[in-house]
Formats: structure tokens, C-alpha cells, sequence
């Protein structure tokens, strides 16, 4: 991570820093060439957000911005990666190159993870034009894994046409993956849920298009009809000054036997053509907010972490460690310990530590109570 | 740059549909905190080579009952290091003669786990032996 901490890295050099830009170049070169194996570790560098991920980026990014990018989401066993495998056979079928990123959870206790999605998609193992990388969370709330959009922008950067991105099994509150795709589909499993689920917040008001899968089981019609009468039967007039309420078509499929799945694909083309007007600008201006957003926590992140390093360290250093403060400020530990000790309040002392990073806070805009 | 968690593949190579084995084992390495992607049943060598590229693994676990080790490991090994792939671990677990271990290892296998192997043995196998990178 650039703006990491690590002095002896820092000091480390400008050389080190050259070569691990060179080492991004060449990777990008053999990725862009349709290198696969580039790919694979490009992929590698983003979810571990190495440096050389930063500088590949950099270089990748401008080049992104043309690929569809497909949002699925949904409980548990909904039947996500095999709708996403019956994506991939329709698309492939229209000769469309796909990739896949695939999310499932990390254990917050081991680190582990079992990454099964793929198991739904191995059909396409052999498919030249498909590519499937499965991600853990890594700790990441949300739905999604820190890197995952960064991993979507690397394949639409190389050339994919479609990118499906599969959340991992979401309750009723991660709704990130509307941010990071064009159109978020919410895959649901029949007799999930009664009306009353259909009007909760959070998930199904993120869906463009909703689908109940597992159309063979009994109900599936059912739970269907009361999506649509909660859902594309909401009021259509956006109040001013308040966003307007989607509308999502709601389809049943059978991903399992590819039922309905070729229709899901008409719903979700339509879908990109309507949102290439004002809608789809602000949806890219969200996308475009949350990836800066991201980073500049992180960056964010790593200088405080920096702050709260080693003190005897810092105070070695010439000026003391402080050579950018404009005033004298007790060191970051020394104030976490007076939090600790309840001798400052916490607002008190994350003021402190942002005049010490970006200089006055209080400039920022929020008013400040003293 | 971090202890981030080693990442293995753990597939079935050929027609045995005997896979509880896998799954335990996918299982315990995930509480032993590795990244495990499980491909399934029935894979052809081409299949597990092609997801072990794509999702970049450091290790390859392969669980083979069938007793057609001979015939689908070296092939496997052989695919791996068609496409570059030399740095990646190779080991198996499953029902293999003791006298057919040395021509696996001949052939890329770096470790042949029998019945009553315990996850542990295998996760500290793996971690003394996968690839270092960043």
C-alpha cells in the first residue's frame, strides 16, 4: 500500500519504487495481450493491494469504463452462482467475453475462507472468453471485498465485455454492490418472504431487476406476484428533491435448467440502455465517489497508523518526526492514552490528529464544538 | 507484503464421485485459516489447471480415489508447467499405493497424504512448503 507507514520501506527508494512500476507495466502489457496468467496475478496484486496493484491501476484505469458491469446479490442458497453460470451461457452464446468475480465470506475467526462459487460455474473452465476469480471478504462488510471493484476495472480494462459480480450471501443490509455495478439484480428463493419483507428497506430497494429463481418450486409464482405489487407498484413520482423509488422488473427463472434466464438477460440490456441517460450518470458519479472515497480512507488509514507508530522511532528523526506540524501536538499514542483515560474526549482528539495530517480541521466545513 | 492467507485449489480429478474427503479437508484448512477455492466433482486435468491459473493459487490439493492417479496427476503436473505454472504446490491425498509414490513425485507431486493423514500435518506441509510471494 502506497503511503504505508513502513519507513524502511519509504527510505527503502525511489529504485524499488521504479521497479515495482516496471513490474506493473509488464504486467499489464502481457494482461492486455490476453495473457491470462498476467491476468491472474494482477488480480493477485489488487486483492492484496500491493503497491504494484496501485501502480497497475494507474495504468489500467483510463483504459476501463467500457464493460457491462452485472451486480448479483441475494440470501444464501437463492441460487446466485447458478444463475451467474446461466449468465455466462447466454452470454457466451451471443459471443460476449465474461468475467466473473465471485464473493464469499471470510472467517472473522481463522482468516480462512471456503470459496465455492465456482463449483456452479466449472462448466465454463474451458471457455477461452470466460474468466472466474473467486474472492474472500477479508473482513470487508458490505457484501463485497475491498478490492472486488478494483478487480472489476482490471477486467474491464483488458477487454471483458461483461464483468458478473456475485456478492457474497447478503442479509437485508448490504446493498454495496449497487454501487459498484450498472444493474444490481436481487436473486430470491420462493416462499422467502411475504409482503411485508417486500416493503422492508434496504436490500430489494437497491434491485434493478428482481428475481425469484428456483421458478420449478411450488410458490414461485406466488412470492413473484407479491415482489411486483410491493415493488413496481410503488408510487412513480419522485417528490423534489428526494431520489425517486425504482421500479424493478421482477422476473422468475429456473437457473438451474436456464428457464427465464435469456428473458433476465433482455431485462438487464434494457436496463443499461435506460440508465445510459441522467440515471446512469449519477449511478457512475456514486460508483465514482465510493472508489475515491476508499482509497483516500485507506490512505487515510495508513498515516494515522503512522502517527501512532513508534514514538521513540519518530522522535529519532531529526525534526522529531513532525517536520510537516504546524504547531506542537502530543504524539498519537500519547493521545489515545489520554482517550484511554478519559482525560480528552475522542472528538478532542481526532481533531487533533486531523490538524496534524491535512492542518486545521475545523476548515473542513463541520462546525467544531468547543 | 502481509501474512495474507495461502490460497489452494481443491479439486477432484476424474469419475470417482467420492468427495466428503475434499470437503473436510476444505473445511479444516479454511479453520486453519486458508483462502480454499473447491472446483467439484468430475474435473478433467485441463479444468483444474485453468481454475488454478485463473484464481492464482499457491497451492494445488488434488483428492483422487478412482485409482487413476497415474494417468490424471502427471497429467496435471505436466499441464502446470506447460502454462508456467512451476512455483505452484502439487499434493495429493486420496487412496494411492505406497509403491506408486515415488513416480508422482517424479512427476510434480510434491506430497502424497494416505488415509489417517490429520488436517494439521497437512496445513504445516503447506505452509512450510508453498510458494513466498508477495
Amino acid at each position: 500500500m502506497a503511503g504505508s507507514r513502513d519507513s524502511k520501506a519509504a527510505e527503502g527508494s525511489k529504485e524499488a519504487e521504479g521497479s515495482v512500476v516496471q513490474q506493473a507495466d509488464l504486467l499489464c502489457e502481457a494482461a492486455l495481450t490476453g495473457e491470462r496468467r498476467a491476468l491472474a496475478r494482477l488480480l493477485t496484486a489488487v486483492e492484496n493491494r500491493t503497491p504494484l496493484a496501485e501502480a497497475a491501476l494507474r495504468r489500467l484505469y483510463p483504459r476501463a469504463g467500457h464493460a457491462q458491469l452485472i451486480g448479483v446479490t441475494g440470501p444464501p442458497g437463492a441460487g446466485k452462482s447458478t444463475l451467474v453460470a446461466a449468465l455466462i451461457a447466454e452470454l457466451r452464446r451471443a459471443g460476449r467475453p465474461v468475467a466473473v468475480v465471485a464473493v464469499d465470506p471470510s472467517s472473522p475467526i481463522t482468516g480462512g475462507a471456503v470459496l465455492g462459487d465456482r463449483v456452479r460455474m466449472q462448466a465454463y473452465a474451458a471457455d477461452a472468453d470466460v474468466f472466474i476469480r473467486s474472492m474472500a471478504s477479508r473482513g470487508h462488510a458490505g457484501g463485497l471485498s475491498s478490492a472486488t471493484s478494483a478487480a472489476a476495472a482490471v477486467f474491464d480494462a483488458v477487454g471483458f465485455d461483461v464483468v458478473l459480480i456475485e456478492t457474497v450471501g447478503t442479509g437485508q443490509s448490504e446493498v454495496e454492490v449497487a454501487a459498484a455495478a450498472d444493474t444490481t439484480i436481487v436473486v430470491e428463493a420462493p416462499e422467502m418472504g411475504d409482503e411485508i419483507q417486500a416493503i422492508k428497506a434496504g436490500l430489494l430497494e437497491v434491485a434493478d431487476i428482481v428475481v425469484v429463481n428456483k421458478g420449478d418450486r411450488p410458490g414461485a409464482h406466488r412470492t413473484a406476484g407479491q415482489l411486483h405489487a410491493m415493488l413496481a407498484d410503488a408510487p412513480r413520482d419522485a417528490r423534489p428533491g428526494r431520489p425517486a423509488p425504482k421500479h424493478p422488473d421482477v422476473l422468475v427463472t429456473t437457473a438451474a435448467t436456464g428457464e427465464g434466464v435469456a428473458e433476465l438477460l433482455a431485462a438487464i440490456d434494457r436496463h443499461r440502455s435506460a440508465a445510459r441517460g441522467s440515471d446512469g450518470e449519477s449511478a457512475r458519479l456514486k460508483r465514482a465517489e465510493a472508489q475515491v472515497w476508499a482509497v483516500l480512507v485507506d490512505r487515510l488509514h495508513a498515516r494515522v497508523r503512522a502517527l501512532e507508530g513508534d514514538e521513540a522511532e519518530l522522535a529519532a528523526l531529526p525534526d522529531g518526526g513532525w517536520a510537516a506540524a504546524p504547531a506542537p501536538a502530543p504524539a498519537a499514542g500519547a493521545l489515545l492514552r489520554s482517550v484511554a483515560a478519559h482525560e480528552i474526549d475522542p472528538y478532542t482528539a481526532a481533531d487533533a490528529i486531523l490538524d496534524r495530517l491535512v492542518g486545521d480541521a475545523s476548515g473542513s466545513g463541520s462546525a467544531r464544538v468547543r | 507484503m502481509t501474512d495474507r492467507p495461502l490460497k489452494v485449489l481443491i479439486a477432484k480429478p476424474g469419475l470417482d464421485g467420492h468427495d466428503r474427503g475434499a470437503k473436510v479437508l476444505a473445511r479444516g484448512l479454511r479453520d486453519e485459516g486458508f483462502e480454499v477455492v473447491y472446483t467439484g466433482l468430475r474435473q478433467t486435468p485441463e479444468m483444474i489447471v485453468t481454475a488454478a491459473l485463473q484464481e492464482d493459487v499457491d497451492v494445488v490439493g488434488l483428492s483422487i480415489l478412482s485409482g487413476a492417479h497415474m494417468t490424471l496427476l502427471p497429467r496435471i503436473c505436466s499441464l502446470m508447467r506447460e502454462r508456467g505454472m512451476d512455483d505452484v504446490l502439487v499434493a495429493a491425498g486420496g487412496i494411492i499405493p505406497d509403491d506408486d509414490v515415488p513416480a508422482l513425485k517424479e512427476a510434480g507431486v510434491a506430497a502424497v497424504f494416505g488415509p489417517g493423514t490429520t488436517i494439521a500435518q497437512v496445513a504445516d506441509f503447506l505452509r512450510a512448503n508453498a510458494r513466498a510471494r508477495d
